[in-house]
């Protein structure tokens, strides 16, 4: 194949500048020692991530979020994981429409699934409530819980299982000790990924919280909706950390290529 | 196979899958249904929400001009976004692919990242880069000559489409990318050896068979920036309403659900038409490349 000529070399570098400025000029800012938005041209300060420690709505809205997202990614996958394990193994009827139900919370606008929950959990006298918060959030993850889990399952070596069989396993014995294994890293894939989703959730979540249950990026939207100052952006950074730990965390368990491969697959 | 096990295994599927579509209808179909009912209610100032059907949000809408201008608004800037980043991601898609190993899953990672990293810090991001009249993309495209004088980007339509472009475009990498990978190298090194030029092969070789890729993803960036909310909502401001931010306000400043109902089912019914409409005459189109 030919080589990238220079032409090409300045386009690439072009187009990685502009996708990475936005992101770097937030951290970049966020180490600000001025009290005012600018580049920390006159050396780093930590100042404005001390200030997060003065409001403590950001700091409950954190654990609210890490809450949130550990807890119905986790839920996700106990409704997922056999989901998956059916689809993967069985021909039967329905099988198609079953699997397009499932991953069609891609499809629909979060702004759509906010209304649908707002107005069913209102309706159910759940509203602002953390339980309507993890039910909403489980849809939402579900796909990413299944397609990761299926990846796993339809690759896994049948071979094992049978001969598991074959020497007296089944039922519950079988799934815990032979197919939870070699099913493990996509599982556990799965989660991560479930959980950056729901931890980055902005548009369906706005919806549902409530005073005591806002999720960080629905306190960092409302904030930024008042004013931008580099305390948003000192918390902005904190995020962005967090989810690059996560990143990097799955792309040397699982690759990220694989993670992210179809994932605005629309639910074809 | 026994009568019994047959049975079992006929029933098996059903039985794993059965608590997740209990789920599914309890907690999304029924919702959504709901929703969509909602849409039909009545409301006032001072009764609320009134459980009657009447077709007077739906008149409205049909009506109402600012409804029409607003998702003209919607489509456009979500039109414009999916032209943007098919232009610049569908070139770049095709230089990783050239790259060598390391720097190919490097970059790969450096543009792909950003998918998973808050829409509310990318957003901040463009914010910050915007900011008023003397904002850094201003500074940088003054002293480059490229304009005269400052282009207004908070709280206008190009403002949104260029924050928009940066949020969408991994989904078009991604999907390019893909494309990419069913292509067979030494196409290319045959129609080189027959004599075709660079600009030749990107238009006849190249171009036909990453297409299926460019417009999977072009779906995908319509859909979601015709429903984007975060990005909007703080480039674009309080007065340049779309579709998921005008839904937004009456339900949680107005209080008019069900008009906030109607024009989330409308969002909701054009989105799924025309992404099941472009998907099925994409297939038919390139129906070789998709078997």
């Amino acid at each position: 194949m030919r080589r990238n000529g220079p032409l090409a070399l300045i386009f690439h570098t072009i187009f990685v500048i502009v996708m990475v400025a936005p992101i770097l000029v937030v951290c970049l800012v966020a180490f600000t020692p001025e009290g005012f938005l600018s580049l920390p041209t006159n050396g780093f300060s930590l100042r404005w991530f001390r200030t997060i420690l003065n409001y403590p709505e950001f700091i409950h809205a954190f654990w609210v979020s890490l809450g949130l997202g550990a807890l119905s990614s986790f839920v996700s996958l106990l409704f997922a994981v056999p989901a998956a394990l059916a689809i993967a193994r069985y021909r039967f009827r329905g099988r198609d429409a079953l699997a397009a139900l499932f991953l069609s919370p891609l499809m629909i606008p979060h702004v759509v699934l906010g209304i649908a929950f707002l107005r069913f959990f209102t309706s159910a006298g759940l509203g602002g409530s953390f339980a309507a918060l993890i039910i909403a959030h489980v849809i939402i993850v579900f796909p990413f819980a299944l397609r990761l889990t299926l990846a796993a399952a339809t690759g896994m070596d049948r071979t094992v299982e049978m001969a598991a069989v074959s020497l007296g396993a089944g039922g519950w014995t079988l799934f815990r000790r032979v197919t939870l294994p070699l099913i493990l890293p996509g599982v556990i894939s799965g989660w991560a990924l479930a959980f950056i989703q729901s931890f980055d959730d902005l548009t369906m979540t706005v919806f549902l919280a409530a005073p005591g249950t806002e999720t960080l990026p629905v306190r960092m939207f409302l904030y930024i909706q008042d004013n931008i100052d580099p305390l948003v952006t000192s918390v902005s950074a904190c995020v962005i950390a967090i989810t690059m730990t996560a990143l990097i965390l799955l792309d040397r368990f699982y690759g990220l290529d694989r993670v992210l491969a179809g994932k605005g697959d629309t639910g074809r | 196979m026994s009568m019994a096990a047959e049975e079992r295994s006929a029933r098996a599927p059903w039985a794993l899958t059965a608590p997740a579509l209990m789920l599914f209808v309890g907690v999304l179909l029924i919702p959504l249904a709901m929703t969509v009912m909602l849409s039909f209610h009545d409301w006032g100032q001072y009764k609320g929400i009134e459980p009657v059907f009447i077709l007077k949000n739906w008149h409205e809408i049909a009506t109402d001009p600012y409804y029409a201008e607003m998702f003209w608004r919607t489509f456009r800037i979500a039109i414009l976004t999916t032209f943007l980043t098919a232009l610049l991601g569908a070139p770049e898609a095709y230089i990783l692919n050239r790259m060598s190993g390391r720097w190919k899953s490097f970059f790969l990672l450096v543009i792909l990242g950003p998918l998973l990293i808050s829409v509310v810090a990318r957003t901040l991001g463009w914010a910050l880069l915007f900011g008023g009249n003397n904002g850094l993309v201003n500074k940088l495209l003054m002293s480059l000559g490229t304009i005269r004088s400052p282009i207004p980007f908070m709280f206008t339509e190009t403002g949104m489409v260029v924050a928009l472009a940066h949020v969408m475009m991994p989904f078009m990498v991604l999907s390019v990318w893909a494309a990419l990978q069913r292509l067979d190298p030494q196409i290319e090194n045959a129609a080189m050896s027959l004599g075709a030029g660079p600009v030749t092969i990107i238009r006849r070789i190249i171009m036909p068979q990453i297409m299926p890729g460019v417009l999977s993803g072009a779906i995908i960036v319509f859909s979601l920036s015709a429903s984007a909310f975060a990005t909007p909502a703080i480039i674009g401001g309080r007065r340049l309403k779309v579709a998921a931010t005008l839904a937004y306000d009456e339900f949680l400043n107005t209080l008019n659900w069900p008009l906030g109902a109607a024009v989330a089912t409308l969002l909701l019914v054009a989105l799924v038409l025309i992404v099941v409409g472009s998907n099925a005459l994409i297939e038919r189109r390139y129906a070789e490349v998709f078997r």
